[in-house]
């Protein structure tokens, strides 16, 4: 048992940590925000320039193979600087789905620009009533001219006003929540029939609801056998939920520090608040939140990439649970130890809290998770 | 032991639903139940309709156009009022400034500013926290020095909710510097119009413009400005404070919120079903109910001790941190229950205007806002630390 990273991890986080240190003031993020793709387009280009976009893909796509502990080294300290950029989306989500279900002539393609950074993807899954539920698949895709004809609408894609390719799912057959006859395809957004509604996020990000009014695609843009995409999508948002967990502990960190300097400065009363035994308690009971979160993404990252079982579903409910109760304590303890200056836009801590109370409504919430795991239980 | 209404009181109940169904403008009243920003406009507006009621001051002598309403009188017209949507008054002139100009100010200031406080030609804000006076409130440094007849006032004021419409503000000063921090504070009324205020937009995390900083330099304030005594601000400051705790609890507005989650939890879908149908969900749901029933029942109770003769003593700092609690509880849950809705900021949908298709529930959009803009619950008023200590002190004796 060992719970140090090797010495390429450590390398790897430590280049990624540089990277965000020198070039992603809080000041600089605000400003990327108020971007029309929402992010650093110049920070993606250095992501990709030290292969740091590569990291999960195979050395023939100039990757290192990296696995659920390499990934949760980049998004860790991507969640410190509270980074805009769709590494989750584009190279862990989308790159991830492209690689499990994809034939070589669409690996060859798509994969490689991915991991170069070139290509953008975002992931297209959910829908306005599928709440969490990733098989709650209204959109039909129907066989027409020796390809497929899209309609539907799917929900909250984030990175999806820009990206260069968009994973959707859609039913091929079977009712609304039916596991089987769920497709994916990988649609261009400049394809005839897209409609994209683009709104800003809360957490400053930006994203789009898609509508598909009769889309046209060939054969070659269904992605993995067709009607069989269930176990793909659930075992890629499994790897998603981990590399989520991994850049929330990154916030938490941050959070964290943010709120014990300020205990230290904030004189009230003619001494340091941190001084008052309530506030010393509430911050160490957000640092053993912190604690107990980065356990759980210790163990998301560790079953990320193995093979799919209850045993990986139940780890990865669990800590996406852990992540979501710790997210919301030390936001809001967080604010409420700040005061006043807590609830502000101009100071970076509202921004951190933010953060982790959107990660919560990314691919399930804690109540979700719970339900989850207690399906799982019973099921065993 | 009763704890239903006396028929007298039901029958004031019936005439406050009857003013209401009448006088409330559908407009306003469906911002507020949307949780939609009001104007200063829609606030005037609505002021202007109770006024002339005579329903606005509540908390004055009939003399100065107040009506004289029981406790339990105005704590129904706060319950209904939230039901119905009505604005809360905003209250830094009806209630808080008026209570101390009215208990502690000369007959002219009397004159002078309750007119027009009742006529809406005033609109008052708070000049209390300073960036380094929050919740020690009394180590406050803005500076007051007599020159003549005037004041000389310098320093700083922040968190100055709606400071952008206010043309007066009250501002507790210090007027000495030699004696303990609680005896050299003094009350001033200035008028914002005097040069060397400046205003400064404070944005909160939810992208809004409520609060303010407010900065003096070299401000100077006619003597006939202060409130009582020089000096003996703090005294008037404390008084003016248990009028603001009281209300602070917001039952009221707990119960619109959580009809508004429910109706929200009847209309958003999980696994093809209400979610009010999620066994988990509607367990939430029942356990915040519950918590308020209890609050509401502890609520009534100071109300009753008060119209008795009592006074709200460190019971209603209790009931501040119970209140505000549920209040968060609720708007966490409608929150939740928009699921991946809750990561859009659809600002075009704030608007009641909005004729566009919706994402999702045509109520979705203010939810996550709210839910962070209303963290300051727990920190306003007195935080909900300093609230403890007040009744560890008080009540326990610790």
């Amino acid at each position: 048992m060992d719970f140090r990273l090797n010495e390429e991890q450590q390398m790897l986080q430590d280049t990624v940590a540089r990277l965000v240190r020198g070039e992603y003031s809080f000041e600089k993020r605000l400003a990327f925000s108020e971007t029309e793709a929402g992010f650093s387009v110049d920070f993606w280009k250095q992501l990709s320039e030290l292969g740091l976009t590569a990291v999960p893909f195979s050395e023939e796509l100039g990757g290192f193979g990296g696995g659920g502990i390499e990934v949760q080294s980049v998004m860790t300290e991507l969640g410190r600087g509270l980074c805009l950029e769709p590494y989750l989306q584009s190279v862990v989500f989308g790159g991830g789905l492209i690689s499990q279900a994809g034939n070589d002539s669409q690996k060859d393609v798509w994969l490689s620009g991915i991991a170069s950074g070139e290509l953008q993807a975002a992931v297209a899954l959910q829908e306005p009533q599928s709440f969490y539920d990733l098989n709650d698949v209204q959109t039909r895709a129907e066989k027409k001219d020796g390809g497929f004809v899209l309609n539907g609408r799917k929900a909250v894609v984030i990175g999806g006003h820009c990206a260069d390719l968009i994973v959707v799912s859609a039913r091929t057959s079977g009712g609304t929540r039916d596991a089987s006859g769920i497709s994916l395809f990988v649609l261009k957004p400049d394809t005839a029939g897209i409609e994209r509604r683009v709104y800003p996020t809360i957490d400053g990000s930006k994203g789009c609801d898609i509508t598909l009014n009769n889309v046209h695609v060939g054969a070659d843009a269904l992605l993995g056998e067709d009607g069989k995409a269930s176990d793909v999508i659930e075992y890629q948002a499994g790897r998603a939920i981990a590399a989520l967990c991994a850049e929330a502990v990154g916030v938490m960190e941050v959070a964290n520090e943010l709120t014990l300097d300020y205990l230290k400065q904030r004189k009230q009363f003619g001494v340091p608040i941190g001084k008052f035994q309530v506030l010393q308690h509430r911050m160490v009971d957000m640092m053993s939140e912190l604690e107990q979160a980065r356990s759980m993404a210790i163990l998301a990252a560790s079953v990320a990439d193995e093979e799919q079982s209850d045993e990986r579903r139940r780890a990865l409910s669990a800590a996406k649970n852990v992540i979501g109760r710790s997210g919301q304590f030390i936001s809001e303890q967080g604010i409420q130890s700040h005061g006043g200056i807590g609830m502000t836009w101009e100071y970076n801590f509202a921004h951190y809290a933010k953060r982790l109370i959107m990660i919560n409504h990314q691919l399930g919430d804690d109540d979700f998770h719970l339900e989850r795991y207690a399906f799982l239980l019973q099921a065993s | 032991m009763n704890i239903n209404y006396t028929p007298e009181e039901l029958a004031f109940r019936d005439d406050v639903r009857a003013f209401l169904d009448q006088a409330l403008p559908a407009d306003i009243a469906a911002k507020v139940k949307g949780f939609r920003h009001l104007t200063k406009e829609d606030h005037q507006r609505w002021q202007q309709i109770l006024c002339k009621q005579g329903w606005y001051a509540t908390h004055w002598p009939e003399e100065y156009g107040g009506v004289k309403w029981t406790p339990v009188q105005k704590h129904i017209w706060d319950e209904e009022s939230c039901l119905y949507g009505v604005p809360r008054s905003v209250p830094f002139g009806v209630n808080m400034v008026a209570p101390v100009i009215i208990k502690f100010g000369n007959e002219e200031q009397k004159q002078t500013y309750l007119p027009r406080i009742l006529s809406g030609e005033d609109w008052w804000c708070q000049g209390y926290s300073e960036p380094g006076a929050g919740s020690d409130l009394a180590s406050l440094k803005a500076r007051a020095v007599r020159e003549g007849e005037h004041y000389i006032v310098n320093g700083q004021k922040t968190w100055t909710t709606l400071g952008q419409y206010a043309n007066m503000i009250f501002c507790l000063v210090r007027t000495n510097t030699e004696v303990k921090a609680q005896e050299g504070i003094s009350f001033l009324l200035i008028d914002m119009n005097t040069p060397g205020i400046t205003v400064r937009p404070i944005i909160t995390l939810d992208g809004e413009h409520e609060v303010n900083e407010v900065f003096f330099q070299d401000v100077k304030v006619p003597v006939e400005n202060r409130v009582g005594e020089e000096d003996k601000g703090w005294t008037y400051a404390k008084f003016l404070l248990t009028y603001e705790r009281t209300g602070l609890a917001g039952i009221g507005l707990s119960k619109a919120a959580l009809s508004h989650l429910k109706h929200l939890a009847s209309r958003c879908i999980k696994n093809g079903r209400p979610l009010i149908e999620n066994t988990s969900f509607s367990q939430r749901i029942a356990r915040v109910e519950i918590d308020l029933t209890a609050a509401t029942i502890s609520n009534l109770r100071i109300i009753a001790a008060v119209e008795g003769g009592g006074m709200p003593g460190a019971e209603s700092s209790m009931l501040k941190v119970k209140g505000t609690e549920i209040r968060q509880a609720i708007n966490d849950l409608a929150r939740r229950a928009i699921g991946p809705y809750a990561i859009p900021f659809a600002e075009e949908e704030l608007n009641l205007d909005y004729e566009g298709e919706f994402l999702s529930d045509e109520n979705a959009a203010p939810l996550s806002a709210q839910y962070f803009n209303n963290r300051k619950l727990s920190i306003f008023g007195g935080s909900n630390e300093i609230q403890k200590n007040i009744v560890s002190k008080m009540i326990l004796g610790l």
